[in-house]
């Protein structure tokens, strides 16, 4: 996986400089598919407010959430259907996580982590569907939803505990000689937690997204005697991308509860 | 040095993290497996928790990967 990321970065690199200079200007673009379009330009007081194709694929996303959470359980049978059975099996998922790591005071955000979870998950299964924007591959969408999640844990932190959270940052049992080094330690490490959570999903987006376009190219390129092998590659790796979606999904969702709990319960 | 040139040595350069992501996820992978085969009725159990350590050790690489991208794209 390393060696091959790392030829994507090469790759990347020679299609994204070199494309202009070659003849016949086949080169492959990869980073084109990020491209942001706005589709209804807005300006409101000044700041560039269009409904772009990130907004069109968020809203696509929601829509299709709302329209099947609605549906399925429409008919709100004690023994479920087969679609109401796959809402209650997310809920579940979701529920056992929550109360897995946050435990029950933590239930009191099980309505935000479901609505987190099932929206990344959506948003990155979208991101698999052939010429569709993937709208968690731009760093901007993550670091907006883990700045929110960052800050609103530290105020539930605050507000729970006090001014005593900050004991948070020194763990007990602990020489004082030693505190020099680890309280700033522990302070630095939970002040990167919004940049390794939002870069996480971003960069496996992005970089899987990237991959995909470059060994599509690679099929292209090829042509009809060469272009099986890459073709077989892109399928089984097509099957993957939908495994690290749904994993980078479920990543956010636990790791938000890990942070739920430790504003909550503090180790 | 050639600014490009430097860009495309600087990049390859920040993709050897990706080598602490593969030999993480490689380490995480063998002990379950080590110990699903020792007890596999409690591998169940930590399914959760060796797709969250998969996670977090991937990550790391991918940050590595993101500093190249960013040489490579914004510079």
């Amino acid at each position: 996986m390393s060696s091959i990321l790392f030829a994507v970065a090469r790759v990347a690199a020679e299609a994204g400089h070199g494309g202009a200079g070659e003849a016949g200007g086949s080169m492959i673009d990869p980073m084109h598919q990020f491209r942001i379009e706005r589709i209804i330009p807005l300006n409101v007081f000044g700041l560039d407010a269009s409904f772009t194709n990130a907004s069109l694929w968020m809203l696509i996303a929601v829509g299709l959430i709302a329209a099947f959470l609605t549906y399925s359980m429409r008919g709100r049978a004690l023994v479920p259907t087969r679609t109401q059975s796959v809402a209650e099996l997310a809920y579940e998922f979701v529920a056992d996580m929550v109360h897995h790591s946050a435990g029950s005071e933590g239930m009191r955000f099980f309505p935000f982590v479901f609505t987190l979870f099932v929206f990344i998950l959506v948003c990155n299964m979208l991101g698999m569907v052939p010429y569709s924007f993937t709208v968690t591959s731009h760093i901007i969408v993550t670091f907006a939803l883990a700045a929110f999640i960052f800050i609103g844990v530290t105020v539930i932190g605050f507000a729970k505990h006090g001014a005593g959270f900050l004991k948070f940052f020194v763990p007990s049992g602990v020489p004082a000689v030693m505190l020099v080094l680890l309280v700033p330690i522990e302070l630095i490490s939970y002040l990167t937690r919004p940049m390794s959570l939002s870069v996480r999903l971003f960069a496996n987006m992005m970089a899987g997204h990237t991959m995909l376009k470059v060994f599509g190219g690679f099929v292209v390129g090829l042509g009809f005697i060469g272009g099986w092998a890459p073709l077989a590659f892109m399928v089984v790796f097509s099957g993957l991308e939908v495994l690290i979606a749904f994993l980078q999904a479920y990543v956010f969702a636990v790791l938000t509860c890990l942070y739920l709990n430790d504003a909550l319960h503090m180790h | 040095m050639d600014p490009a040139a430097a860009k495309l040595i600087g990049a390859g350069l920040a993709s050897i993290a990706l080598v602490g992501a593969g030999v993480g996820i490689g380490i995480i992978f063998g002990n379950y497996l080590s110990g699903a085969l020792r007890n596999p009725s409690a591998a169940q159990g930590q399914f959760a928790n060796l797709l969250l350590g998969f996670a977090l050790a991937e990550a790391t690489g991918l940050f590595g990967l993101v500093v190249a991208l960013i040489i490579l794209f914004v510079f």
